[in-house]
């Protein structure tokens, strides 16, 4: 137990870092509020709008759940499935494309 | 934090730790609690659930032909007279950040073994997703009433309503059970079971502030899938 205590002392972190975290995320959660509110639109407010997300998302993983702190072998565990995210949403937009051409194309052409 | 069963452990940083972690042939998270490790899987595992709800509200958004509703108006309140966009989701949004970010600090008090300042914010934390899910029963009630279903609704593609009770309501329902925890979980710390080792009423492990961190991570995920929730249905 000694050698816990001791390690568990080692993680803890200062109170300022949370602070400041906490208050970047009200910062850009106020931000991509603002977005809507002066209804931005086409590419500006799509790029914003991803930006503050990841921001935030980011933000709170590394600091709010520790990983910036913990190590790679869980850190690498944790992201790299996400690209199989990544691709499943690139198939999926190929998908919804393919279904609006379809769509389209047979209310034009006619189904028989 | 970490397991004493594993001893004489060197913490190599970057890639190379990483690779001998992994390849060490025994435990392969070095130094991180099992119920952390564990906890971290099951979000993953529930990433991947969330994930597939937006991926879907994407597919099912984009091949449709008839005009999505504008959630700025959809989701707007009126103060007074004038409507004003998404009010109620911002205020949501703010209210999630904050119980997070209680939380977060309970987390540290709880490592620093400050057992009332922690048991105080987990309070808070629990009171603040509380109104979070007030705040999401208020806006179900609203938009039924406004007619929208899983089925149809009157502002644009039938869609809509089902993506949107699926979506939600899966977050609120993760939000609920967390807010149930984080009740426990303060009587717990206040109890001070985590001060003396008082074993739980499903594990037979030592009481331990690595639990009050645990609980951190599954309140912390709600507030993620939230953040992008709010960029994808509401604010898209």
């Amino acid at each position: 137990m000694g050698i816990m205590s001791e390690k568990e002392q080692s993680t803890t972190h200062k109170i300022g870092i949370y602070l400041w975290i906490w208050g970047l995320l009200f910062v850009l959660s106020f931000f991509s509020y603002m977005v809507d509110w002066y209804q931005l639109q086409g590419l500006l407010r799509w790029s914003l709008i991803l930006i503050f997300m990841f921001l935030k998302a980011g933000l709170i993983m590394a600091f709010f759940m520790h990983l910036f702190w913990e190590r790679y072998a869980l850190v690498n565990v944790l992201l790299w499935p996400m690209t199989a995210i990544g691709c499943f949403i690139f198939l999926m937009v190929a998908e919804f494309q393919y279904t609006v051409f379809t769509r389209l194309f047979y209310f034009v052409v006619g189904g028989q | 934090m970490s397991d004493p069963k594993i001893e004489g452990y060197e913490f190599k940083p970057g890639f190379k730790g990483m690779a001998q972690d992994t390849g060490s042939d025994q435990t392969m998270f070095k130094g991180v609690h099992w119920g952390k490790a564990m906890m971290w899987i099951f979000l993953l595992s529930h990433t991947f659930i969330f994930s597939c709800f937006l991926i879907s509200y994407m597919k099912g958004r984009g091949s449709t032909l008839i005009d999505w509703p504008n959630t700025s108006e959809v989701f707007s309140l009126h103060v007074g007279s004038t409507p004003v966009p998404l009010l109620l989701i911002a205020i949501m949004t703010f209210v999630l950040i904050t119980s997070s970010g209680t939380m977060a600090l309970a987390v540290k008090y709880g490592y620093e073994k400050n057992r009332k300042m922690c048991g105080w914010l987990i309070l808070a934390t629990a009171i603040g997703g509380l109104t979070f899910v007030g705040m999401q029963a208020f806006e179900w009630s609203k938009l039924i009433h406004e007619g929208v279903r899983p089925w149809e609704n009157p502002f644009g593609a039938k869609q809509f309503g089902s993506f949107f009770f699926m979506i939600t309501g899966f977050h609120g329902t993760h939000v609920s059970i967390g807010v149930i925890f984080l009740f426990i979980y303060a009587y717990k710390t206040f109890k001070g079971h985590y001060d003396e080792g008082k074993r739980g009423w499903f594990t037979t492990m030592k009481g331990n502030y690595v639990e009050i961190e645990i609980l951190g991570l599954y309140w912390h995920f709600v507030d993620l899938v939230w953040v992008f929730i709010f960029a994808f249905f509401y604010l898209w």
